[in-house]
């Protein structure tokens, strides 16, 4: 038990759709819980009521300005976690919060939603709407072999998790246009297509080869640009797929 | 198992074809794409196949889930443009509800896939799901009206007549169904090379369960490397069943010197222009992808 790490759910203003995703790991999940992290807080699961310390806190939701407890809730969980993780394109970009501007009953001044990074700092994120069961189970374990493991799997745990702590420094905000900004008109599009089987409403689709999004379909949660390999790509890591897919699997028995 | 700066880890190499004449008539080379798939296929290693098939314009690949030989064969032969191989494999773990699933692809396309399966961002359940990945040796690709250009005005041949494109010996060549054959020197085509492809550090798919090419071995045959445990696994069952002809690689001309050395061309040529992009501007550059 003591050599466990903790790890809490903060829900903000999310659809728990990022929680359902941590769930479908299913048996997964209950390895994690039995082998490698207790789930000291989370409200949907367990009757903890106040945001304790933790090693891991996984941040679902972005923040509405005009809700009090809100911005104390993700003040305290950058006080009281020693990694933050954005968990789902609400927590990093917005995602569709991202359209939100009040108006409606019975809080009709709620208008404003920033993803979580514009209010602490975040270190990991994994983006994606919903964020999916196996990111978030390879998460855990390396953020578990990073805190706990010898030498050598805190080596690897840092450089697996190093793509995704740049993408929390990077920005917080994201959409298919992103495609076109950071790749395309970079020379760097190669026409693989990993951004339209990304998308989750389809927005994306490849005409003569390259990604043609439809901004009004786009809710974005930065899945397309995360996913393309032309956005970022670690020879370091990828090129050890076969020994990192074993170590995953073989940590999940 | 061997690790090298230019060929990527492969546990072995070998020349080799198919032993199905109906799958070599039509195959670009040996053959090897096409026969592996349609031997897991058959076997149950994998319930489909995301390939480059026919398209609605002469020569314009597009990706499609094949779940049998027909399909398989359907895709045969190089086709010099863009196809998004990528693009369905998401939808081949949902709408087709595959379980196993085979892919070709370029390196690049393989990248994308070995990416998608160690961060699943938008991909769920695919990692999982993957059962053999083929690659392809690649140079460069064009976009759809680069290869209109290259064969209707420099080839000055109409796409339709056209049976068989290769870039091989220095040359893009054309042959029609009548016997002609056109050949453009490579240097015209330089121009029309899609741009994001000056950027590519994999020339012979370093990161594919098996990978496979023209270049090394003489025509009719083709080059492979077995490179995964996963790889090697369905490779050795294929040889079991009598799918492949193999000869050792130092027996067949040119060999692997070549693939060594047009390896080392292209990684050092694109290398280059990486360092180039870091200063492209003034006082400013363009992004790398490779963190």
């Amino acid at each position: 038990m003591s050599n466990k790490i903790s790890v809490g759910h903060v829900h903000m203003s999310g659809c728990t759709g990022c929680l359902v995703s941590f769930a479908d790991n299913y048996g997964g999940l209950l390895t994690i819980l039995d082998k490698y992290a207790d789930l000291v807080y989370c409200l949907t699961l367990a009757d903890v009521r106040h945001i304790p310390e933790m090693d891991v806190a996984l941040v679902e939701g972005s923040v509405c300005l005009q809700d009090k407890t809100a911005v104390e809730e993700i003040k305290e969980t950058r006080e009281r976690a020693k990694i933050v993780v954005a968990l789902g394109g609400c927590a990093c970009y917005g995602n569709i919060t991202r359209f939100s501007r009040g108006g409606q009953q019975n809080q009709p001044q709620h208008e404003s939603y920033l993803p979580i990074g514009d209010l602490i700092d975040v270190d990991v994120y994994i983006p994606g709407c919903a964020p999916t069961p196996q990111m978030i189970r390879n998460v855990c374990v390396m953020a578990y072999l990073l805190l706990k493991g010898n030498d050598d799997q805190k080596k690897l745990a840092a450089e697996y998790l190093k793509p995704l702590m740049s993408l929390a420094k990077a920005c917080t905000s994201s959409c298919g246009c992103d495609i076109m900004d950071s790749v395309i008109n970079q020379g760097l599009c190669m026409g693989c297509g990993s951004c339209a089987a990304s998308c989750p409403t389809r927005a994306i689709t490849m005409q003569y080869g390259k990604p043609n999004v439809d901004r009004e379909q786009c809710i974005k949660c930065g899945a397309c640009v995360s996913q393309c390999p032309r956005s970022w790509f670690s020879f370091d890591v990828v090129s050890q797929f076969e020994g990192i897919t074993d170590a995953i699997n073989g940590a999940m028995e | 198992m061997v690790s090298d700066n230019f060929l990527g880890n492969y546990a072995s190499v070998v020349a080799a074809r198919s032993t199905d004449k109906s799958i070599l008539k039509g195959a670009q080379d040996g053959g090897i794409v096409t026969q592996l798939f349609a031997y897991a296929l058959e076997e149950g290693i994998i319930d489909g196949a995301i390939v480059a098939g026919p398209g609605d314009e002469p020569w314009k690949p597009v990706p499609v889930v094949a779940t049998t030989v027909e399909e398989l064969l359907a895709a045969r032969g190089t086709k010099y443009n863009i196809s998004p191989n990528m693009q369905l494999i998401k939808e081949a773990t949902r709408s087709y509800g595959l379980d196993k699933v085979g892919i070709v692809g370029t390196p690049c396309q393989i990248q994308a896939l070995r990416k998608g399966q160690l961060y699943p961002v938008g991909l769920r359940d695919v990692p999982d799901k993957i059962a053999l990945a083929v690659g392809i040796f690649c140079m460069e690709n064009f976009p759809y009206q680069s290869i209109v250009q290259l064969v209707e005005d420099h080839a000055n041949t109409k796409l339709e007549n056209v049976t068989k494109m290769d870039i091989g010996k220095g040359k893009f060549w054309v042959y029609t169904g009548r016997g002609a054959s056109v050949q453009l020197p490579l240097k015209i085509t330089h121009k029309y090379e899609q741009a994001g492809c000056h950027v590519c550090l994999d020339y012979v798919s370093n990161l594919a369960d098996v990978s496979t090419g023209s270049v090394g071995t003489p025509d009719g045959w083709s080059t492979v490397f077995v490179r995964t445990k996963n790889g090697g696994d369905i490779w050795a069952k294929a040889i079991a069943a009598g799918c492949f002809e193999t000869k050792p690689m130092d027996s067949v001309k040119p060999g692997l010197d070549l693939v060594t050395k047009l390896a080392t061309e292209k990684i050092t040529k694109n290398q280059k222009t990486l360092a180039e992009r870091a200063t492209f501007g003034v006082g400013k550059g363009l992004r790398n992808p490779y963190i």
